[in-house]
C-alpha cells in the first residue's frame, strides 16, 4: 500500500505537531508513509474566495504531486472536502479523478480504513470535548448532524473512547461552526470572532480541559479567541492524541 | 403569530425584558444602504454584535426555533422522505410552470376570481394602484407577506397617498419603527420588548416604561382595530397557488390573513409565480413541512383556503414575476425558486443569528438571502455570498432540500469572475495561486514560521495587516520551524534529535533548499 502524507499549508506553518504526530502514528500502525516534499496547497484559499481560475496550477502541482499513491492521508477535513469536492478549475484526467477520489482525511483512514481498534500506547488522563469541523460531519459524513433525522455516530469519538483515561464531555451546541470559515475570518471578523467565542465558551463551560479535534484550523481560530477571553484550554490535533501525546 | 399561544408564539416569547437596564441598550440599526453600492455586512454585523443584549436575545431566540424544529422532525419517521417528496414536486412544478399557470389562472377565473400579470415590482403595485383606484378605495388592510416588501409596495402606497396597515403583529411593528421586516417568518425578532415599547410609545402613544407582552399587544390591537374596520382593500401574499382548482393557502398563527380577506369588500392576492403547486393532495406535504421548519410547532395556527370571492365582494389575484422566470432559466440558481420561506435556513445559520436579518440590507436575508439577493442586483449584493462559512446547516434543514450552501459557493465564483471584488483582491489572489503553484516560491513564502504567519492567512483575501489583529482574537502563536523544515531536519524523524520547543531562537532552523 503506498500511503502519501499530504499535510496543509497551514498546518506546514503554524501546527508542525500536527504533520509529526500524524506521520508518527501512521508509522506506529505500520504503514510506510511518504512524504512528498514538493507539496504546497491544497487550492482551498483560492477556491473558497470564488476565485478557481487562479487555482488552477495550484490544482495541477496538486495533482503532480499526489499521483500514483493508493491513499493520501491529510490531517484536515477541509483540505480533503475541497479535494475531493472542488478540485474542478483543473482537467478533470484519469489522474485528476484517482487524486481526488483517493484522498482520505486521517480519522477516515483509521475508521474505515485500517479499522484500527487500538491504540495501545495512547493515553490522555484529561476531561476533554472534541470539536467536530463543519467539513467533517456535513462533508465527510464522520459524525451524524443535528439537521438531519438519522442516528447519532462519531468515527472521531470512536476512535478516542479506545485512548484510556479520556474522558469526553459533550458540548450544547456540537455541530455550530466554529466562525472560521477561511475567507469568512477574514473578510466577516466581527462575526468570525463572535462565534469564535462563543463556541469557545461552549467548550469551556463544560469544564474540559483539552479541546480536541480533527481540524487545526478551527482550533487554530478557537485558540485565538482563547487566548483573549484568557480561558486557558489546550487544543491538540486528534492525531496527537492517538499518537500518545499526554496533554 | 397569536398571542392567546403566548408561549410558543416566537415574538411574544421574547426574553424577559432587562430589567433596570441603565442605560437602556439603544437598538443596533441594520445595514448602511446607499443605492447600488454594495452593502457591508460585516459593518453592521459588528454594530449589531456590539450591542450584546440584542445579540445574544437573537442567537438564544432562534436556537430555540431551531431546537423546536429538531423535535418535531424527530417526531416525524418519514421526515426525510418528506423533504425529497417535497423537493421534487416542487422541482416537477418548476419544470411544467406554464403549463400549471395557465392551468392556475383559468381554474381561478372559473372561480370568479380575476386574475392580473405583473413583469416586475413597478408592475405589481400599479396594478393594485389601478384596481383600487376603480374601486375608490384609499385604504388598505394587509397581512404579513415578503413578495410585497420585495416589490416595495408600502413606499409607493405612501408615495400615491394610500394608507396601509400592517396586521400582523411583528410586521406592525416594523412598520411603525420604519423598518423591514429582519426575518421572513418573525419580521421583529430582533426587538428586544423594551425597543417595542419606545416605538409604541413613539407612535401610539403607550407608556415608554411598560414592555409587558400583553399590554403591548392589546395597545396595539386597540388602536389598529378600528383602521382594519374601515379599510376598503384587504391584502395578503400566498404560500400556496394550487393549480387545479384555482384556490391559494395562506398560513398565519394570527389569523390576520382572514381578517384581510373578510372584513372589506376587496380581497387582494400578490402571489410569486413560483408559489404553484399542482394539486390539492400535495398542500399536504408542504403544510407538514412549513411550520415544523419554521417554529418547530406541528401546524400554522391559520391555515386558510380562498377560491372565489364571496356574494357581493370581489377577489383579484396579481401574479408576480419580478426576475423569477429569468431565474427559472439559470442552470445553477433555478432551484432557489423552490423555497417556501419557512426561514430553517435562517434560524440555523450562525451568521444570521449573530448578525441580525437587517445586517444583510435586503429584503431576503440569511442563507436563502445570500443566494436570492444577487439575483435581483449583482453588484449591490456582491458581497452577501461571502457572509457565510459555507457550513452547509442551512442545505440540511432545508425542507425542500435546495442546495444553499452550493448556491452561495458558486455565487462567490460568479462574484469573482465578474470582477466584482475589489481590484486588490483580484490582484492578491493571482499572486497567491502563483506562490502555492510553485515549491520553490511557497517554500520560500512560509521559511520561518514567522513569515508564515503573515504571509498564510494573508493569501487568502485583501487584508493588508496582519487579519489576526482582530478585536477578539490573538496572533496564533508561531512554532520555531515548519513541518518541513522538521522533516527535512530530522530526515522525517528517522534522525533522533529533540524538536525545538516553540518560543525558543529560531538558530538551529536549517534553511530549506527544496
Ligand atoms: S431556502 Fe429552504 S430553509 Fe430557507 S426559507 Fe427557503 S425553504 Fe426554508
Amino acid at each position: 500500500m503506498r500511503v502519501a502524507l499530504m499535510v496543509p499549508c497551514y498546518a506546514d506553518a503554524l501546527e508542525p505537531e500536527t504533520g509529526i504526530a500524524t506521520l508518527q502514528l501512521l508509522r506506529r500502525l505500520g504503514i510506510d508513509v511518504d512524504y512528498p516534499v514538493d507539496q504546497t496547497c491544497c487550492s482551498q484559499p483560492m477556491v473558497n474566495a470564488g476565485f478557481h481560475e487562479d487555482a488552477k496550477a495550484t490544482q495541477a502541482h496538486f495533482v503532480d504531486t499526489f499521483a500514483g499513491y493508493d491513499y493520501i492521508v491529510a490531517p484536515s477535513n477541509s483540505c480533503v472536502r475541497n479535494v475531493r469536492e472542488n478540485l474542478t478549475a483543473v482537467e478533470q484526467t484519469d489522474r485528476t479523478r484517482e487524486v481526488r477520489s483517493r484522498i482520505v482525511e486521517l480519522v477516515e483512514f483509521l475508521h474505515d480504513v485500517l479499522q484500527v481498534e487500538d491504540f495501545p500506547w495512547a493515553e490522555f488522563p484529561h476531561k476533554v470535548t472534541y470539536h467536530d469541523s463543519c467539513s467533517s460531519i456535513r462533508f465527510l459524513k464522520s459524525s451524524s448532524m443535528s439537521e438531519l433525522r438519522e442516528e447519532p455516530y462519531s468515527k472521531p469519538l470512536a476512535l478516542l473512547s479506545r485512548v484510556r483515561g479520556i474522558e469526553i464531555e459533550q458540548t450544547k451546541r456540537p455541530d455550530e461552526c466554529c466562525g472560521f470559515g477561511g475567507t469568512f475570518s477574514v473578510l466577516e471578523p466581527a462575526t468570525s470572532v463572535k462565534m469564535g467565542q462563543d463556541k469557545v465558551a461552549d467548550h469551556s463551560s463544560t469544564g474540559a480541559t483539552h479541546v480536541v479535534s480533527g481540524d487545526g484550523s478551527c482550533t487554530m481560530h478557537l485558540n485565538s479567541c482563547a487566548r483573549r477571553l484568557g480561558l486557558p484550554m489546550k487544543f491538540l490535533h486528534i492525531a496527537q492524541v492517538l499518537n500518545g501525546d499526554r496533554g | 403569530m397569536s398571542l392567546n399561544h403566548h408561549l410558543r408564539h416566537a415574538e411574544a416569547a421574547s426574553p424577559e425584558a432587562i430589567p433596570d437596564q441603565q442605560p437602556r441598550e439603544p437598538q443596533p440599526r441594520g445595514a448602511k444602504v446607499h443605492g447600488n453600492h454594495p452593502v457591508d455586512h460585516d459593518e453592521a454585523a459588528a454594530r449589531f454584535i456590539a450591542a450584546p443584549h440584542h445579540e445574544h436575545m437573537h442567537d438564544s431566540r432562534l436556537w430555540d426555533l431551531r431546537q423546536q424544529r429538531d423535535a418535531q422532525m424527530h417526531g416525524i419517521e418519514e421526515w426525510e422522505e418528506l423533504r425529497e417528496h417535497a423537493s421534487r414536486v416542487k422541482s416537477h412544478t418548476l419544470a411544467n410552470l406554464g403549463d400549471y399557470l395557465e392551468q392556475f389562472t383559468a381554474a381561478a377565473q372559473a372561480n370568479g376570481v380575476h386574475v392580473h400579470w405583473a413583469r416586475d415590482a413597478a408592475e405589481h403595485n400599479q396594478i393594485v394602484h389601478s384596481i383600487m383606484s376603480d374601486h375608490g378605495a384609499r385604504s388598505l388592510i394587509k397581512s404579513k407577506s415578503m413578495l410585497t416588501e420585495e416589490c416595495g409596495f408600502r413606499e409607493y402606497m405612501a408615495g400615491v397617498g394610500i394608507e396601509v396597515i400592517e396586521t400582523d403583529l411583528g410586521e406592525r411593528i416594523q412598520q411603525l419603527d420604519d423598518e423591514p421586516p429582519s426575518h421572513i417568518v418573525v419580521p421583529a425578532t430582533h426587538k428586544l420588548r423594551t425597543d417595542v415599547a419606545q416605538v409604541f410609545a413613539r407612535t401610539l402613544g403607550t407608556d415608554p416604561n411598560n414592555s409587558e407582552v400583553h399590554y403591548l399587544a392589546e395597545q396595539q390591537r386597540e388602536k389598529t382595530r378600528p383602521l382594519i374596520l374601515q379599510a376598503d382593500v384587504g391584502m395578503t401574499g400566498a404560500n400556496f397557488a394550487i393549480a387545479e382548482n384555482g384556490a391559494i393557502a395562506v398560513c398565519t398563527n394570527e389569523g390576520n390573513a382572514d381578517l384581510s380577506a373578510n372584513v372589506p369588500p376587496l380581497h387582494i392576492a400578490s402571489i410569486g409565480i413560483e408559489k404553484i403547486i399542482p394539486r390539492v393532495a400535495d398542500l399536504g406535504v408542504f403544510i407538514r413541512l412549513l411550520s415544523r421548519s419554521a417554529l418547530g410547532s406541528p401546524i400554522t395556527q391559520y391555515t386558510s383556503h380562498f377560491r372565489g370571492p364571496r356574494p357581493g365582494a370581489e377577489m383579484h389575484f396579481v401574479m408576480v414575476d419580478n426576475g423569477r422566470s429569468e431565474r427559472l432559466g439559470d442552470e445553477t440558481f433555478w432551484s432557489s425558486l423552490k423555497c417556501i420561506r419557512c426561514s430553517a435556513c435562517m434560524n440555523t445559520c450562525p451568521v444570521f443569528r449573530r448578525s441580525g436579518g437587517l445586517s444583510y440590507g435586503a429584503t431576503y436575508s440569511g442563507p436563502i438571502g445570500l443566494i436570492l439577493d444577487p439575483t435581483m442586483n449583482r453588484r449591490k449584493y456582491s458581497k452577501l455570498p461571502y457572509a457565510s462559512t459555507l457550513n452547509g446547516s442551512c442545505t440540511n434543514v432545508c425542507p425542500v432540500k435546495i442546495n444553499i450552501h452550493e448556491q452561495i459557493f458558486e455565487w462567490r465564483k460568479v462574484m469573482a469572475s465578474e470582477h466584482q471584488p475589489a481590484v486588490a483582491e483580484r490582484a492578491m489572489m493571482k499572486a497567491a495561486g502563483v506562490v502555492l503553484s510553485n515549491p520553490r516560491a511557497y517554500r520560500a513564502a512560509v521559511a520561518g514560521a514567522d513569515r508564515a504567519l503573515r504571509v498564510l492567512p494573508q493569501f487568502a483575501v485583501d487584508i493588508p495587516l496582519n487579519p489576526w489583529a482582530t478585536p477578539g482574537r490573538e496572533t496564533p502563536q508561531a512554532p520555531r520551524e515548519t513541518f518541513h523544515e522538521w522533516y527535512r531536519r530530522t530526515d522525517g524523524g528517522r534522525i533522533d534529535t529533540e524538536l525545538p520547543a516553540s518560543g525558543e531562537d529560531g538558530s538551529g532552523t536549517e534553511e530549506d533548499q527544496g
